[in-house]
C-alpha cells in the first residue's frame, strides 16, 4: 500500500485546492487524445475528435475530463486507502469500459505535464514527486479490481 | 526509424530555439535525481544531493545538466536520423556508464514536464505531442547499441 507522508499530502491537497476541475481536468483528456490517439477509440460518441483543436475544444471531451478529475478529487481525500476508495471505479473500467490499465499511468502523465503548465514555478520538484507518486497510486489502485 | 512531419519538426525547434540550455537542463536533471531516488546512484561523486534543495543547487549538476541537454540539441538538428547520430553515446552510455535504458524514458518524461513549465500555453498539446515524440526517439536510439 502507498504511504505518503504529512509533507506529501500538504503539497498534494495545497496545489489541488487551486485545481480548476473543469479546465484542468478538460485539458489533461484533451491531451491524452491528443498525444496519445489510440485512447480516442473509447470516445468514439463524443463526436469532432478529428484534429487537436477539435479535441481540445469538444464540449464531451471537457465534460468528461472535468468528471475524471472529479473522480481523483475523490481519491485525493482518501489518500491512505486509495485501493478501497477505487475499488467500484476499477471494475468499471474492467467489466463494463475495457480499458487497459496502461492508460492510467498515460493520464497520470499528462496530468503531471498539464499541472505544471499551469503552475510553473509553483510545480516545484518536490511537488512533481509529490504528484507523480500520487498518479501511480491512482493508476495502481484503478487496476487493482482486474481480472 | 521514427519519422517527424514538417509540422513536428517546427513546434520542436520553436521551443527549443528559446531553451536556456544550463537552466533547463539543471531543472531537468535535478527533477529526475529527486523524483527518480535511485538516478542518484550514478551521481555519487557529484557532491551534497541529500536533499531537494541541495540537488536543485548543486553547480555539478547544472553543468551536467546542460551538458546532457547540449547532446539533446543534437537530436534536434538531426531528427531524420537519431540512431547513427546517438551511436557513440548509445555505447558509451551501456559499456562505461552502465546505465538501464529505461531512464532515457524517465528523463524524456522530466523533460517534457520542465518544458511544460517554462512554456506554460506555448507548450500547446500539438507541440506536447511532438515533443513526447521525440523524447522517445531519443530513448530508442540510446537504447540502440546495448548488448
Amino acid at each position: 500500500m502507498v504511504n505518503f507522508t504529512a509533507e506529501e499530502k500538504g503539497l498534494i491537497n495545497g496545489l489541488w485546492s487551486k485545481v480548476n476541475v473543469e479546465d484542468i481536468g478538460g485539458e489533461a483528456l484533451g491531451r491524452l487524445l491528443v498525444v496519445y490517439p489510440w485512447t480516442q477509440r473509447f470516445f468514439d460518441s463524443f463526436g469532432n475528435l478529428s484534429s487537436a483543436s477539435a479535441i481540445m475544444g469538444n464540449p464531451r471531451v471537457k465534460a468528461h475530463g472535468k468528471k475524471v478529475l472529479t473522480s481523483f478529487g475523490e481519491a485525493i481525500k482518501n489518500l491512505d486507502n486509495l485501493k478501497s476508495a477505487l475499488a467500484k471505479l476499477s471494475e468499471l473500467h474492467c467489466d463494463k469500459l475495457h480499458v487497459d490499465p496502461e492508460n492510467f499511468k498515460l493520464l497520470g502523465n499528462v496530468l503531471v505535464i498539464v499541472l505544471a503548465g499551469h503552475f510553473g514555478k509553483e510545480f516545484t520538484p518536490e511537488m512533481q514527486a509529490a504528484w507523480q507518486k500520487l498518479v501511480v497510486g491512482v493508476a495502481t489502485a484503478l487496476s487493482h479490481k482486474y481480472h | 526509424m521514427v519519422h517527424f512531419t514538417a509540422e513536428e519538426k517546427a513546434a520542436i525547434t520553436s521551443i527549443w530555439d528559446k531553451v536556456d540550455l544550463e537552466k533547463a537542463g539543471g531543472e531537468t536533471l535535478g527533477r529526475l535525481l529527486i523524483v527518480y531516488p535511485w538516478t542518484q546512484r550514478f551521481f555519487e561523486k557529484f557532491g551534497n544531493l541529500s536533499s531537494a534543495q541541495a540537488i536543485m543547487g548543486n553547480p555539478r549538476i547544472r553543468a551536467h545538466g546542460k551538458k546532457v541537454l547540449t547532446s539533446l540539441g543534437l537530436a534536434v538538428q538531426n531528427m531524420d536520423n537519431l540512431k547513427e547520430t546517438f551511436a557513440h553515446l548509445s555505447e558509451l552510455h551501456c559499456d562505461k556508464l552502465h546505465v538501464d535504458p529505461e531512464n532515457f524514458k524517465l528523463l524524456g518524461n522530466v523533460l517534457v514536464i520542465v518544458l511544460s513549465t517554462h512554456f506554460a500555453k506555448e507548450f500547446t498539446p500539438e507541440v506536447q505531442a511532438a515533443w513526447q515524440k521525440l523524447v522517445a526517439g531519443v530513448a530508442n536510439a540510446l537504447s540502440h547499441k546495448y548488448h
